[in-house]
């Protein structure tokens, strides 16, 4: 099935036009609106009516995180704070982002989209456990669902137990969840021997962390679904950027209210077709807060060849790494992926874990904040203590640096920020 | 049905329309909408040849007719109906709409316009009332019902409409967006430019903000409704009037 086969499936030629017609359009109004971006383009000696083909531009500044976190917190919108009528933040919130009546149709629309190239129609009842707070995830997700006219469950995140009751009990068909969580939830369903003809579900719609072939195997499998990824941003839009179909075989991004491009992180040029780097978008319907070429640091590439499934839309490859991953702590590398599989080397499994990084004076540290349930029992005083030990030598000597580690609340934990680098503030 | 790129258009030095594109989808109604002196009535006379593009592709069913003679244009199937109506006042009802063939007349030929006439007939009774009438002495409703009519003799599959409620009481204004609304309905494509935006709105497919001969906005027609910069602007209404009396400032 395919939400909106005329967008969808548009000719080249007649997609080329309508992103020129809404490019020349955006960046009129963002010159004249926003400040930031009117003195960009004036300082680089940009004229946006010079702006006439799609490659054009390539001409433009890029806009990077540090530039909206620069403008904190309205300095970006482009419309009066009136006209908008929903406000979200980024988890650190040093990025603020808008929407107005119209921005949340669209984002319901294309959410819609994402929805229905994963599998889900209105005769599903839809279990979203991405959180419904200051991120975009819950809401975006939940607009799109309503919108198929989808039964919707708000669960938000966390309460694993109660999940996967009301899984069970209100025959859940499909599940929104970050991969991570999909997994712990297939993971202790197993561990409860209930078998998966108890469940209803279908179909998961996976997004906000990268989505591992391993990781969507074990998804597959203990959950007994199709799963498929999904993504976006919250800086762009929130969910439903892009998505995949039933076939799985990349993501298919919404061309026609998204410009991409994919870049050379160091050089900024952009790279040969199908080659990877960084993904960077141009909103082309944003009224409230558009973005003009905005440096995602997630690392793509674009794939070749037509998708069976009739979409035209370009599809991108799963967002594996970012570009900003590696994080450089008192002089040693530290790969966000390597302390994943380092877990896995020290506990056989990956539990929900963030990466804390804080300077005191000129002192970097290093902390691994490990997500435990609330009812996992905090009076196993004894046990937790070998676990943050063994974790704590085990890291330390991975990574060559002392790595201090603690066990929080897995509901106070934000697993889709994997790192937390608190120097740059 | 027609596409625009990167248009420029203008009078003498002064360039009205800078580097516009838009589309115009068959079957649809999009409307323009924009203030007084955005660049509206340019565009629509660049489109049809009574203005030269200075630069850009103008592509009517995918061929350039930017350099294209008006007349030819015509025949190619894309009419004005021009602002103020134009209708020639000392002819009739009738002679009015037999110029409006015009264009298919071509030496040697018969051309048969009875169909035509009846079709416009019956999109408005009140012309055939009025047939051998002097078209300076109808009314300004029905001299914008005649100047449509003209534009249908020509058989047209792209309609430009330039301002076709000036000056017309409400009434009038509805009875004319029907129309436009029906021929739609029966196949043909308009582009309408319109200082009533909110009654073109509603009628239209999409939409298209013109600001100082840039286009800075384009949407399906009701999320333009729904669009408070462009309510505020151009649909009549002030909110922050509207705000301020809710306030009981």
């Amino acid at each position: 099935m395919i939400y909106e086969p005329d967008k969808e499936c548009m000719g080249k030629d007649t997609l080329a036009a309508l992103q020129l017609e809404a490019l020349q359009a955006v960046l009129a109004r963002t010159y004249l609106h926003v400040p930031f971006y009117r003195k960009r383009f004036d300082e680089s000696r940009i004229d946006p009516d010079e702006v006439r083909t799609l490659a054009d531009l390539g001409r433009l500044p890029f806009t990077t995180r540090e530039d909206l976190q620069a403008n904190y917190p309205y300095g970006l919108f482009a419309v009066p704070l009136r006209e908008v009528v929903r406000i979200h933040a980024s988890t650190c919130m040093s990025v603020v982002v808008g929407y107005t009546r119209n921005d949340i149709k669209t984002w319901s629309d294309l959410m819609a989209r994402v929805l229905v190239a994963g599998g889900v129609s209105k005769d599903d009842v839809v279990q979203i456990a991405f959180g419904y707070n200051l991120s975009t995830g819950g809401f975006g997700v939940h607009y799109g669902a309503e919108r198929i006219g989808a039964s919707v469950i708000p669960t938000s995140t966390g309460n694993t137990r109660r999940q996967l009751k009301i899984m069970r009990d209100f025959k859940t068909t499909a599940l929104v969840a970050t991969p991570s969580y999909a997994a712990l939830l297939g993971r202790t369903l197993r561990e409860q021997g209930t078998p998966l003809g108890a469940l209803s579900l279908r179909v998961a719609l996976l997004g906000g962390e990268p989505l591992t072939d391993s990781l969507r195997t074990e998804i597959q499998e203990t959950l007994g679904v199709v799963a498929t990824d999904n993504y976006g941003l919250s800086e762009v839009m929130g969910p439903g950027v892009a998505g995949e179909c039933q076939e799985r075989n990349g993501l298919h991004l919404n061309e026609d209210h998204f410009l991409v491009e994919v870049v050379d992180p160091v050089t900024l040029a952009p790279v040969a077709e199908g080659q990877s780097g960084e993904l960077v978008l141009t909103t082309l319907s944003k009224e409230a807060f558009p973005v003009i070429r905005f440096r995602t640091r997630d690392l793509t590439r674009l794939l070749p060849g037509p998708c069976p499934c009739g979409r035209t839309t370009r599809r991108m490859a799963r967002v594996e790494r970012r570009s900003d991953d590696i994080l450089i702590v008192r002089g040693m590398k530290v790969d966000p992926r390597r302390v994943g599989d380092i877990f896995a080397e020290i506990e056989g499994h990956l539990p929900a874990h963030q990466i804390l990084v804080e300077r005191a004076g000129a002192m970097d540290s290093l902390t691994l904040l490990v997500g435990v349930e609330e009812s996992s029992g905090f009076d196993e005083v004894k046990k937790q203590q070998e676990r943050l030990e063994r974790l704590r030598r085990g890291f330390s000597s991975e990574l060559g640096l002392t790595v201090a580690v603690r066990l929080v609340e897995q509901r106070s934990l934000d697993a889709s920020q994997r790192v937390v680098d608190r120097r740059k503030s | 049905m027609l596409s625009l790129r990167n248009v420029e258009s203008g009078y003498g030095s002064l360039k009205v329309l800078r580097h516009l594109s838009l589309h115009v989808g068959r079957g649809e109604i999009v409307s323009i909408i924009g203030a007084n002196g955005a660049g509206k009535t340019t565009l629509l006379k660049t489109i049809v040849g009574l203005l030269r593009a200075r630069d850009g592709q103008i592509l009517f069913e995918d061929r350039d007719i930017a350099t294209t003679r008006t007349e030819a244009i015509v025949r190619a199937g894309c009419s004005l109906v021009p602002e103020g109506r134009q209708v020639f006042a000392p002819m009739s009802v009738h002679e009015n709409l037999l110029l409006g063939a015009s264009a298919r007349f071509h030496r040697g030929a018969r051309v048969r316009t009875n169909d035509d006439l009846d079709r416009v007939f019956a999109l408005f009774p009140r012309l055939k009332e009025r047939v051998d009438q002097l078209a300076g002495t109808l009314s300004g409703g029905e001299q914008q019902m005649l100047a449509l009519g003209r534009a249908l003799m020509a058989r047209p599959k792209l309609i430009l409409l330039d301002e076709p409620s000036m000056g017309l009481a409400p009434l009038v204004v509805k009875e004319i967006f029907v129309v436009i609304r029906r021929l739609r309905d029966e196949g043909s494509t308009v582009l309408l430019v319109e200082q009533n935006a909110r009654a073109a709105l509603k009628i239209a497919n999409r939409g298209y903000v013109l600001e100082n001969g840039r286009i800075i906005l384009e949407a399906p027609a009701e999320a333009l409704l729904a669009n408070r910069d462009v309510e505020r602007a151009y649909l009549g209404r002030d909110l922050d009037a509207e705000a301020a009396m809710d306030t009981g400032r």
